[in-house]
């Protein structure tokens, strides 16, 4: 007994501090992303994309396509910069202080950053649901119609239920809310909550939505009821989303993106990434060595 | 196991040193409770003393003594014909009143004497008279029975009546104090609720003194504090919170706005009187450069509080607005701001407060004249409630004294209405998320 425990205890330190040197090892030599990074159909195009916060470089040298409906799940340790890079898609990093964003972005081949690059319209097009549920203080309904009022997507008051109702039923909700469309959406449940969000989201029929960990916060059925609802919005959406649960990205998700210390190691569809990882680090990674 | 190689302490012996320090850390736990509660009980006390000091002085303020006398409103001692304007300027009401006086106490004679009988009344009974007959000039050459006040010394001295046998006579002569005894004797004289006191503006002569011009004057100043403070302040508070960059220049501005709210109030009535008054040439004494003074004093406050509520706002709220594409503006004033108003009001209410009490930039700017009219708009020279407080604790009469804790009791109030208004205010508006 006496003897394990101090094996075990002598050695667990030592070991994700060897492979945490070797990834850094073989960073420095490898600094191409394995895998298939583009394909054919993107929607989204980022080439070459450094990220700097003021000094510090967060995100080096990434080139992505994310396709038409396709799911694509990023996952990587905690700051390894997966969700400021989902962030640079609609230009939510504007909003941080010092933060430059470097590299060709584009949306349907139209440009995400430039001068004459309008961010309002952008944000309509590639809306985002985050990591903590985040329903605005006001009733359900408002919440939903919020996005169709300011973009003046409904001209009559009638539309406007309408794509209320809709946004609830795709994103599930309906049934839950329909008779309380009054009552202020703080007042939902964490689940109900983030489905309120995706709901506030796809209001604006946005073609691309971007998801920051936006099962973190939930228990696991409200995760598994939102998982269910990000393989339905597929059909119509092209989605971006950061994970922790490798398990989240394998079920969800048609292509994975390892993020590693601000580069990107490897991108192939989920199912080689998970069964037949071709980087050593994503490896590592898959199999729990360090996270 | 592992701990053995850091200390040799067995388990026993280290729950007998946490024992040992148990006993001092729950002593000093009472000790620091006690403190806290002894540190309440003396604010509360301090309150407490100087509520039943103020309410005691002033509550006899709001009443006022005043003899009952049959006046007969004779056209050759008033020596006019009809009722005008004109005539009512120039009608003796005074010997009306001497008339009354006279006929009251017949016995009374030689000038002297008769001098102390006049001096029953107040020099202010005159004018009641002349407002009676205005209204009713179908009185003209009628008799009727008129409650008329009273003079101070003759108030003050039926007041302190009721605290001690023999009264405080003052400058009361022992014959004067008679009658004044055979009038309570009998009902004619009685301490009546002093409506004058709110009805009036100053005056050298205690029982017509009101704080009406006062009030006035205060709500007008703070009419035109608010009128501009709270915008000014508001857009000040969002444009550095929302849109300013982060560097030197709003460092800077930063640092001299928290100055601003040190500055000692005096200073900023020098301003005032230097800048609005010398170079706009901005009438003296009026509720408009008092208003403007103290918006550059309370401004401060305003954006500080400001800035302080629209930080509370969660970052996530304005996440998710942008995230939808609402632009800069559409994310303050939709969201930002109807979350921040609870505490920008509570902060504008409180700035409010202060600029209610503050005297001293006043003085400079005039607002300390003797004024008796009661001010209709903001250019009107007028006086402020501190300053009235100010103006008649200086005053040498002994009822100034009840008056002016009578002012500071509706000074009091006032403030009292209004911190409470903030408080329910903010538990009224305030949202969770």
């Amino acid at each position: 007994m006496n003897t394990m425990t101090l094996d075990a205890a002598g050695a667990e330190p030592a070991k994700p501090e060897s492979v945490e040197r070797k990834a850094v090892d073989t960073l420095t030599k490898v600094r191409e992303t394995v895998g298939q990074p583009l394909c054919d159909d993107a929607k989204l195009r980022m080439r070459n994309v450094n990220v700097f916060y003021g000094e510090a470089q967060a995100i080096h040298d990434v080139s992505l396509d994310i396709g038409r409906n396709e799911v694509v799940a990023m996952i990587g340790p905690s700051g390894c910069g997966k969700s400021t890079f989902l962030r640079c898609l609609n230009r939510m990093n504007d909003t941080i202080e010092g933060c430059r964003v470097e590299g060709e972005l584009s949306l349907d081949d139209e440009p995400i950053y430039g001068p004459r690059v309008d961010v309002v319209p952008l944000r309509a097009r590639v809306g985002m649901v985050f990591q903590k549920p985040n329903p605005f203080p006001k009733s359900i309904y408002d919440n939903v119609a919020y996005g169709p009022k300011i973009h003046g997507i409904a001209s009559r008051r009638a539309e406007l239920d309408e794509i209320v109702e809709n946004s609830l039923r795709r994103a599930g909700l309906w049934n839950e809310v329909k008779d309380r469309l009054d009552k202020p959406g703080t007042g939902l449940s964490g689940g109900q909550q983030q489905r309120l969000c995706i709901a506030r989201a796809i209001a604006v029929s946005p073609e691309v939505i971007l998801m920051d960990e936006p099962c973190s916060a939930l228990d696991p059925i409200a995760t598994a009821r939102i998982e269910e609802l990000i393989d339905e919005l597929r059909e119509n959406y092209t989605i971006a989303i950061v994970t922790h649960s490798m398990q989240q990205a394998a079920r969800v998700s048609q292509r994975t993106a390892y993020f590693h210390l601000g580069h990107l190691v490897e991108v192939n569809d989920t199912e080689t990434v998970f069964t037949n990882p071709q980087h050593e680090l994503t490896e590592a990674y898959i199999t729990g060595r360090f996270g | 196991m592992t701990d053995s190689t850091q200390t040799n302490l067995t388990q026993q012996q280290v729950r007998e040193r946490i024992e040992q320090r148990l006993a001092s850390r729950h002593r000093k736990e009472k000790l620091f409770r006690g403190l806290g509660i002894a540190s309440i009980a003396f604010g509360v006390l301090a309150v407490v003393v100087l509520f039943t000091d103020i309410i005691g002085k002033g509550s006899g303020a709001f009443v006022q003594s005043a003899i009952e006398l049959r006046v007969h409103y004779d056209q050759q001692v008033l020596g006019i014909d009809e009722v005008d304007d004109e005539s009512l300027a120039w009608a003796n009401f005074t010997g009306v009143i001497r008339e009354s006086l006279r006929e009251r106490f017949p016995e009374v004679s030689g000038r002297g004497e008769k001098r102390e009988l006049y001096s029953l009344v107040s020099t202010g009974a005159p004018f009641t008279l002349r407002d009676r007959l205005r209204a009713n000039p179908e009185l003209l050459g009628k008799t009727e029975t008129l409650w008329l006040a009273a003079d101070d010394d003759v108030d003050t001295f039926v007041k302190s009546l009721s605290d001690t046998e023999e009264g405080f006579r003052g400058r009361t002569s022992e014959q004067k104090a008679g009658w004044i005894q055979q009038l309570l004797g009998s009902g004619e004289m009685k301490k009546r609720f002093n409506s004058t006191f709110f009805t009036n503006g100053d005056s050298r002569e205690p029982e017509q003194a009101g704080i009406r011009a006062a009030l006035m004057g205060s709500l007008f100043t703070l009419l035109v504090t608010l009128a501009l403070s709270f915008p000014i302040g508001v857009a000040a508070a969002i444009y550095l919170e929302e849109y300013a960059p982060k560097n030197r220049w709003t460092d800077l501005i930063e640092v001299n706005i928290n100055n601003l709210a040190a500055v000692p109030s005096i200073v900023f009535g020098l301003l005032g009187l230097a800048i609005f008054i010398n170079f706009f040439e901005l009438p003296r004494s009026a509720p408009l450069v008092g208003g403007l003074v103290l918006t550059l004093m309370t401004l401060p406050t305003i954006i500080i509080s400001s800035r302080a509520a629209l930080k509370a706002v969660p970052p996530s709220i304005r996440e998710a607005a942008m995230g939808m594409g609402a632009s800069r503006m559409q994310v303050v004033f939709h969201h930002v701001l109807p979350l921040a108003m609870p505490g920008m009001l509570t902060g504008a209410i409180i700035g409010m407060a202060q600029a209610l009490g503050e005297t001293a930039p006043l003085l400079m700017i005039g607002m300390v004249a003797f004024i008796v009219d009661v001010p209709g708009g903001v250019t009107d020279p007028a006086t402020v409630l501190p300053v009235q407080i100010f103006l008649w604790a200086d005053s040498p009469e002994r009822a100034f004294v009840e008056r002016t804790s009578a002012a500071i009791m509706v000074l009091l109030s006032f403030l009292i209405v209004m911190n409470t208004s903030a408080v329910l205010l903010r538990k009224k508006l305030e949202r969770r998320w």
